[in-house]
C-alpha cells in the first residue's frame, strides 16, 4: 500500500476550481494508453459484425436473399428484423419510425437491412457484399429546397413562435426585404467512429460498451430492442472519441445490435462501423431552408421580422423537432425583434434521419438571423456591425424594455455590448476597415474582406425532464475519493471539471479524486451529455454528494472533539476542529472507525425553467452565454478559393471552472463552425446517395486552414448571472457559431466587387465554388445593363 | 499467409499474418498496441502514424508483410521508460488534445517532422506538414504551438549536446 502524503501546509489546494489544470487523461493521450472501446481487450470469443445497407433511396424489399451471405466464410449469423426479440424500434421520441433493420421499405440510401456476425470483422463485412435484395424503388424526395412547409410530409409536430404583429409591422415598415437562404448540413467526424461492444451476462443481463453520449438512453433502447426491464441492461462508457451530438441518439443502433447478437449467441460481440459506414448510415447536422421578410426604417432598425425555418429531418423525427424549436430559439441571436413571427417546418426526406450536432440548430437559427442583419445594411448602406449594435436586446441591468425574446422570456444578462466593444478594439476593427477598403482598391484580383459577429446561446436543455443529473461520490478509509457522475467525456474535460468541483468542496488536491468510466449502473436516469449543460448539472450534482458527506463530518467533528459545528472548517488538505489541525485522511479514518456514511448519492435540477410548447411562451433558458467574433479573409476573385488570414475571438464562459479547457473548446468550437459554413459540404446525388462520405471528397478543415492570426480570449470579468456552479458558464456548443464571422467576412469581401451595393446572399457552406458564383453573379448584376 | 518478423518498440516479433493485413491491425490485434487508432480506414487522417525504420508512415496503409525486416516504433515506444518523449510532454503542456484520438497520430507525425528540421520550425512548415493528420476537437492551435515548442526544446538539446562534444 503506498501511503498518501498530504501537503498539510498548502494555502490552496491543487486543482480545485477556476484553476487550468490539464485534461485529466493528457498523460494518458500522449502515451497512447488511454483505452477507447476498440482497444479494450476482447474477451475470448468475440465476434463481429458487418452491416447490409440499402443500394436504394426508397422502396419496398421484394426479395431479400441472404444465403450467400449466411454460408460465406467465418459467418456464424444473419440478424434481419425478424431477429429482434423486443421491438424493432431505435425511435429517441417515442415515434415508433427507427427501425433497427428495415423491415418491408427502406426510406434512405445506405438504411441498414441486415448484419452479418462472423468471426472476424473482415469476414462479417465481406460477406454483406453477397447480399441479392430486389427492391421495388419508389420516388425519393433528396432535398428540402423545393418541398412545400404548409403541405409536404413532416417528420414531427412544427413550432411557431409570435410575439406582436410581425405582418403588420412589416407591411407598415418604411422598407422591406425578402429572400431565401440555402444552408448545408454537417458530419460530426467524430475521430473515433461508432463503436459498440455487448458482453452478455447471466438470465437476461448484458453490458454494453458504447461510445455514447447519453447512456442511459442507450440502456433504455437496448432494453426495449430486447425486449427485457432497464435493469437488465449495463451501459458503460469511459472516454469518446469525441461525439459533438453525433453520439447522443446515433450511437443506439450499434448498441442495440450488438446486444441482440450478444444474447443469441452468448459471446461477445462488436460492432465497429467504418469510416465510409459511419457517414452513410448515421444522421447529421441538419441542412435548412430559410426563407425571410424583414421590415425596417431608413436607420436599420429591425420593425418586424417572418422567418420558415425548414429543415431536412430525414427519413425519421429522431431530435428534429427540438432541433427545429432550437433554431427558432436562436433566430433572435442578439437582436431584439419588436415583431416576430418565426415557425419551423422538420420535414420528411429519403436520406439518412438527421440529428443533434454540437448547437443542435441554434447555429442555424444564427445563420438565419445574421443574413437578415446583412440584408438590412445593404439596404440602409451602412456597416453590418453598425446594423447589429443598433439592434441588440438592452444591455443587464439597463431599465428599458428592449429585452423580450420571441418566445417570450426575458434577457436579463445580457453582456454583448461589451464583449463587441472590447473585441472591436482589440481586434482593431476601424483601422483595419479602412485598410481593407485601400487594400480592395489597389488590388484587381485579390480582394479582403471583415465581418464582426455576435453570439448569444441559450443553456438549457427545452425537455424539461433532461436538465437533472446525478452523481455519486465515495470517500475510502484512506481519505481517497472516487467520482461518478451521468456525465460522458468526449474530449471536452467535462470529468475534470466535476473532479475539480469535488476537490473544491473537500479542499483536497484533485489527484485524490478519482475519476471513473460513466455508467448507468452507478448513476441512473441521465440526461445526454449535450445542450453544452454537462459541466452545469454534473458539478452541480457532484458538489451536492460532495457536500452531503462534507456535512456528516463536519457533524461528526464537531460531536468527537466537542466543538460547535461552525468551528469545523476544511482548509487545504485538512480540516480545523476548533483550535487544532486533523489532515483529511485522519479525520476520515475516524469517521470509518466510528461508523460515519462514507458515500452519497447527488442530485441537481435547473431551477427557474419552464417551456409551454402549445403557447410559445416560456423561460426556456436557464441563462445566456455570449461571445463575439471578428474575421478576416482574402478572396481570389479569379477562383474563389480563400485564405482565413485573422481571426479574433472574445467568449464568455462566466467565472470558467478551467479557463485553459475553456480555451480549448472555443478554439475547436470556432474552426468546427468554420469547416461547416465553408468547405464541408455535404453532396447527395439525384439517387439519393451520399457522394462525399469520406474526407477525400468531404473536407474538414487541416491545420492548414487555420487563420493565419488567431486570438482567443475569455472575458475574465464576467460571471454567470444565476447561481450555477461556481458561477461558470456553459461552453461546448456557444462557440461555434463564431464561424459565421468567417462566412461573412468572406461575404464582405464578395461584396466588394459590386462596390458594397449589393448583398451577395452568399449560402453555405460557402466552398470556393458558391464563393467564385456570388462573385459572378454580382458582378453581373452590378455591370451596367445594355 | 506469411510469416512475419520485425523489431516493434525494441522488441523482435514475429507471427503468422494473412498477406492482406495492414500493419495497423497486426499492431493492434497481434501486438495488442492499441495506441495507434483507426480514425478513418483510408489512409487520410493520420490517426494510425507509426514510424517504420524512423519514418513517420499511416500504418493503414502498408500490409504488415512490407513492414517485414523493419523497425517500427509505435506511440507506446516513444516514451524513455516513465519519462516522455518531448514531443509527448509538449503535447500535454500545451493542452494539444481534447478527446486524444488523434494525439498518438499527431505526435508521430510530429516527431518525424522535428527530426527532418533540426535546425527549428515555423508555424506555416507545421501546418502545411499536418495535412495528413486530423484533428476534429481542438482546431490545431495547441497542436501546432506544442509542435513548435517540442521542436524548440530538441533543438537546444541536441545543440547542446554538440556543443559539449565540441
Ligand atoms: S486510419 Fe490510417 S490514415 Fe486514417
Ligand atoms: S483531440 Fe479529438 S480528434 Fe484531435
Amino acid at each position: 500500500m503506498t501511503e498518501h502524503t498530504p501537503n498539510l501546509k498548502a494555502a490552496k489546494i491543487t486543482g480545485g476550481v477556476a484553476t487550468d489544470q490539464r485534461h485529466d487523461s493528457a498523460h494518458k493521450h500522449v502515451a497512447g494508453t488511454a483505452v477507447y472501446i476498440d482497444d479494450m481487450p476482447e474477451p475470448a470469443g468475440t465476434l463481429h459484425v458487418g452491416l447490409g445497407l440499402s443500394n436504394v433511396a426508397h422502396g419496398t424489399l421484394k426479395n431479400v436473399d441472404l444465403s450467400e451471405v449466411r454460408s460465406a466464410p467465418g459467418v456464424v449469423d444473419v440478424l434481419t428484423y425478424a431477429d429482434v426479440p423486443g421491438e424493432n424500434d431505435v425511435s429517441p421520441s417515442g415515434m415508433h419510425d427507427d427501425p433497427v433493420f428495415a423491415q418491408g421499405k427502406v426510406q434512405f440510401h445506405g438504411q441498414p437491412i441486415f448484419a452479418v456476425v462472423a468471426e472476424t470483422r473482415e469476414q462479417a463485412r465481406r460477406a454483406a457484399r453477397l447480399a441479392k435484395i430486389e427492391y421495388e424503388e419508389l420516388p425519393a424526395i433528396i432535398s428540402i429546397w423545393d418541398l412545400d412547409t404548409e403541405k409536404d410530409k413532416q417528420v414531427a409536430s412544427p413550432l411557431t413562435l409570435t410575439r406582436g404583429d410581425a405582418a403588420a409591422a412589416i407591411a407598415a415598415a418604411p422598407r422591406r426585404v425578402k429572400g431565401r437562404m440555402k444552408l448545408g448540413g454537417q458530419d460530426h467526424f467524430y475521430l473515433e467512429g461508432q463503436i459498440s461492444l455487448a458482453v452478455p451476462g447471466e438470465d437476461d443481463e448484458v453490458t454494453v460498451y458504447c461510445s455514447t453520449q447519453g447512456p442511459s438512453e442507450t440502456q433504455h433502447l437496448v432494453a426495449h430492442v430486447l425486449g427485457v426491464p432497464s435493469h437488465a441492461v449495463t451501459v458503460e462508457v469511459r472516454r469518446m472519441g469525441g461525439g459533438f451530438g453525433g453520439k447522443e441518439t446515433q450511437a443506439n443502433q450499434c448498441a442495440a445490435i450488438a446486444a441482440i447478437a450478444a444474447k443469441k449467441h452468448k459471446r461477445a460481440v462488436k460492432v465497429r462501423l467504418d469510416r465510409d459506414e459511419d457517414m452513410t448510415a448515421t444522421g447529421k447536422r441538419h441542412d435548412f431552408a430559410i426563407d425571410y421578410e424583414v421590415g425596417f426604417d431608413d436607420e436599420g432598425n429591425i420593425l418586424g421580422v417572418d422567418y420558415i425555418f425548414a429543415l431536412n429531418a430525414g427519413f425519421s423525427a429522431d431530435l428534429s423537432g427540438p432541433v427545429g424549436d432550437r433554431a427558432l430559439f436562436h433566430c433572435d441571436n442578439t437582436y431584439f425583434y419588436p415583431n416576430v413571427h418565426a415557425k419551423s417546418a422538420p420535414l420528411y426526406t429519403n436520406t439518412v434521419s438527421n440529428t443533434a450536432f454540437r448547437g443542435f440548430g441554434g447555429p442555424q437559427g444564427m445563420v438565419g438571423a445574421e443574413r437578415v442583419i446583412d440584408e438590412v445594411a445593404f439596404a440602409v448602406g451602412k456597416d453590418s456591425l453598425e446594423i447589429r449594435k443598433l439592434n441588440f436586446y438592452d444591455p443587464m441591468g439597463a431599465p428599458g424594455d428592449r429585452n423580450l425574446t420571441p418566445y417570450h422570456q426575458k434577457v436579463e444578462d445580457c453582456i454583448i455590448q461589451r464583449i463587441v466593444a472590447e473585441l472591436e478594439e482589440s481586434a482593431d476593427y476601424a483601422r483595419r476597415r479602412r485598410e481593407i477598403a485601400a487594400f480592395n482598391n489597389n488590388s484587381r484580383f485579390i480582394k479582403r474582406g471583415m465581418a464582426l459577429t455576435p453570439v448569444k446561446f441559450g443553456i438549457s436543455f427545452t425537455k424539461t425532464e433532461s436538465n437533472q443529473a446525478g452523481a455519486l461520490v465515495h470517500v475510502y478509509a484512506d481519505g481517497s475519493v472516487h467520482m461518478n457522475h451521468g456525465g460522458t467525456e468526449m474530449g471536452q474535460g467535462l470529468h475534470l471539471k466535476v473532479a475539480q468541483v469535488v476537490a473544491e468542496e473537500f479542499q483536497i488536491d484533485l489527484d485524490r479524486v478519482k475519476i471513473t468510466a460513466t455508467t448507468t449502473a452507478k448513476v441512473p436516469n441521465t440526461a445526454p451529455t449535450a445542450a453544452s449543460s454537462g459541466a452545469d448539472l454534473n458539478g452541480m450534482a457532484a458538489q451536492d454528494a460532495a457536500r452531503q458527506i462534507r456535512k456528516r463530518l463536519a457533524a461528526f467533528a464537531a460531536e468527537k472533539y466537542q466543538v460547535p459545528t461552525d468551528q469545523v472548517v476544511f482548509l487545504p488538505n485538512r480540516v480545523r476542529v476548533g483550535n487544532q489541525e486533523i489532515s483529511f485522511n485522519d479525520l476520515v479514518k475516524q469517521a470509518y472507525l466510528n461508523r460515519i456514511q462514507l458515500s452519497a448519492a447527488g442530485f441537481y435540477k435547473t431551477p427557474k425553467i419552464h417551456w409551454d410548447r402549445a403557447k410559445g411562451r416560456g423561460h426556456a433558458f436557464y441563462y445566456f452565454a455570449y461571445g463575439a467574433a471578428c474575421s478576416e479573409v482574402s478572396v481570389d476573385t479569379l477562383t474563389g478559393e480563400y485564405v482565413v488570414e485573422r481571426a479574433d475571438i472574445l467568449h464568455d464562459t462566466g467565472r470558467s471552472l478551467n479557463r485553459a479547457i475553456d480555451i480549448g473548446q472555443v478554439e475547436g468550437g470556432f474552426i468546427q463552425g468554420m469547416g461547416w459554413l465553408t468547405t464541408e459540404e455535404l453532396w447527395w446525388d439525384g439517387k439519393g446517395r451520399l457522394r462525399t462520405h469520406a474526407p477525400s471528397t468531404y473536407k474538414i478543415p487541416l491545420a492548414s486552414d487555420r487563420p493565419k492570426i488567431f486570438n482567443v480570449a475569455l472575458t475574465d470579468w464576467s460571471e454567470a448571472y444565476e447561481p450555477t456552479i461556481h458561477r461558470s458558464k456553459a461552453v461546448g456548443e456557444p462557440p461555434l457559431p463564431h464561424g459565421m464571422s468567417v462566412l461573412h467576412a468572406l461575404s464582405d469581401a464578395v461584396a466588394s466587387v459590386a462596390d458594397h451595393k449589393i448583398c451577395p446572399r452568399l449560402d453555405a457552406p460557402a466552398t470556393p465554388e458558391r464563393v467564385l458564383m456570388a462573385i459572378e453573379r454580382l458582378r453581373a448584376e452590378a455591370a451596367p445593363k445594355k | 499467409m506469411s510469416e512475419v518478423t520485425l523489431v516493434v518498440n525494441g522488441r523482435k516479433v514475429s507471427g503468422a499474418v494473412e498477406d492482406r493485413t495492414l500493419l495497423v491491425h497486426f499492431l493492434r490485434e497481434n501486438l495488442n498496441l492499441t495506441g495507434t487508432h483507426v480514425g478513418c480506414d483510408t489512409s487520410q487522417c493520420g490517426a494510425c502514424v507509426v514510424h517504420v525504420d524512423g519514418k513517420a508512415v499511416k500504418s493503414c496503409t502498408m500490409l504488415a508483410v512490407q513492414a517485414s525486416g523493419s523497425t517500427v516504433t509505435t506511440i507506446e515506444g516513444l516514451a524513455n521508460g516513465a519519462d516522455l518523449h518531448p514531443v509527448q510532454a509538449a503535447f500535454k503542456e500545451n493542452h494539444g488534445l481534447q478527446c486524444g484520438f488523434c494525439t498518438p497520430g499527431m505526435i508521430m507525425t510530429a516527431t518525424d517532422m522535428i527530426r527532418r528540421h533540426p535546425d527549428g520550425l515555423d508555424e506555416a512548415t507545421v501546418r502545411a506538414e499536418l495535412e495528413g493528420n486530423i484533428c476534429r476537437c481542438t482546431g490545431y492551435h495547441n497542436i501546432v504551438k506544442a509542435i513548435l515548442a517540442a521542436s524548440k526544446t530538441m533543438s537546444k538539446a541536441s545543440k547542446s549536446k554538440a556543443n559539449k562534444a565540441a
